[in-house]
């Protein structure tokens, strides 16, 4: 139809530049939310920046490219078991006690390995946060264009 | 003093950003301005002393900043339409009415003019936030920064009250980010749409 055309990506400089940090990106993320317990950062603000790293391959290589990483698919299904895997987490606490009881053991303060369930809890929410705001990205900025011809490209 | 006056001027600056991007003409330019509100927040967080806040108001924000711009970028027409000037005074002051009401009472009403504390109320600025409603206030965060490291493992204090003293809190948290992404996937996705669409061209 009319206006702009289906995005495909940005130019070379923006591609070798995405290129070379979107690893380093989803990497951070990563560490940000597996050190939760010991350092500032946690789940969530892991999960926002591994949105993140999506998000830059998208815009960077265009939609159709990216589709070999981010599709809408593994984005429902890493959401979806994200959730899953925290309500586990939460479950798993009533060969203990209850809903929620820290079930593993305390450990040694300030390594990695410690917290009981903490770093589980926080890996749940950093899957469930990416994905979710990776789909979210994809349904809000990529899937269709907004506007007075909302949902008529591609007939 | 000298951080309360700092973050006194980030409060007016966010206050002005947001001003800005409520009577902006132009819709890109109230994106940014919003985005230049929450940075501001996040140097807020990061002078009282919350980084753990700070880094996920600063991501947010980046994440935010660039799907709104994109969204904004996308549409044809980036002009807003103004309401009717009689609706915009009735609105302003409706609003500020609401604003003098709920700081009055978050304060302590009528207690708050005779000089007394009521609990329950706004605390003091720098007080523990969590403060049980009994006649004696007693501040369960003392307990928490006291015992979290022994009772959890986790070093990091914050991370020990979100997903292990309140981790039913971060579980509701969770369920209404993953109901407010199904809900975008429902309303943008495009095999319904189309559908209906087509009917509508039909007709």
């Amino acid at each position: 139809m009319n206006g702009t055309p289906e995005h495909e990506g940005m130019t070379l400089v923006v591609r070798s530049t995405a290129r070379l940090i979107t690893g380093f990106i989803a990497v951070f993320g990563v560490y940000v939310a597996l050190t939760g317990h010991v350092s500032p950062g946690g789940g969530f603000a892991g999960g926002v920046i591994l949105a993140a790293a999506a998000v830059l391959v998208v815009l960077a290589f265009g939609r159709r490219a990216a589709s070999a990483l981010v599709t809408e698919r593994t984005c429902h299904t890493w959401d979806a078991a994200g959730a899953m895997g925290f309500l586990v987490v939460a479950v798993l606490g009533y060969f203990v006690g209850g809903f929620f009881v820290n079930f593993l053991p305390v450990g040694r303060l300030h390594e990695l390995v410690s917290g009981g369930m903490i770093p589980l809890a926080n890996l749940a929410i950093l899957v469930k946060v990416g994905a979710g705001l990776a789909g979210a990205f994809l349904a809000l900025a990529a899937w269709r264009r907004l506007g007075p011809a909302a949902g008529r490209t591609e007939v | 003093m000298g951080i309360e006056l700092f973050i006194v001027a980030l409060l007016g600056f966010m206050l002005l950003a947001s001003l800005i991007a409520v009577e902006a003409k132009d819709l890109l330019s109230a994106v940014i301005s919003v985005g230049a509100a929450g940075f501001a927040l996040s140097v807020i967080d990061l002078l009282l002393g919350a980084p753990d806040l700070a880094i996920t108001q600063v991501v947010v924000e980046v994440i935010a900043l660039v799907l709104l711009v994109r969204v904004v970028l996308r549409r044809d027409d980036t002009s807003v339409t103004e309401p009717r000037d009689a609706l915009r005074t009735a609105t302003a002051l409706l609003a500020g009415g609401i604003i003098l009401a709920v700081t009055f009472f978050a304060i302590g009403g009528m207690g708050a003019v005779r000089g007394e504390r009521t609990p329950g109320t706004i605390p003091a600025f720098g007080e523990p936030k969590f403060v049980q409603a009994d006649a004696e206030p007693r501040p369960v965060s003392a307990d928490y920064v006291a015992k979290a490291a022994e009772e959890t493992g986790a070093a990091n204090a914050v991370m020990a009250v979100l997903l292990d003293y309140r981790a039913y809190d971060t579980l509701g948290e969770a369920t209404v980010i993953f109901v407010s992404v199904l809900g975008a996937y429902v309303i943008l996705r495009r095999v319904g749409r189309r559908k209906s669409e087509a009917k509508e061209d039909e007709a």
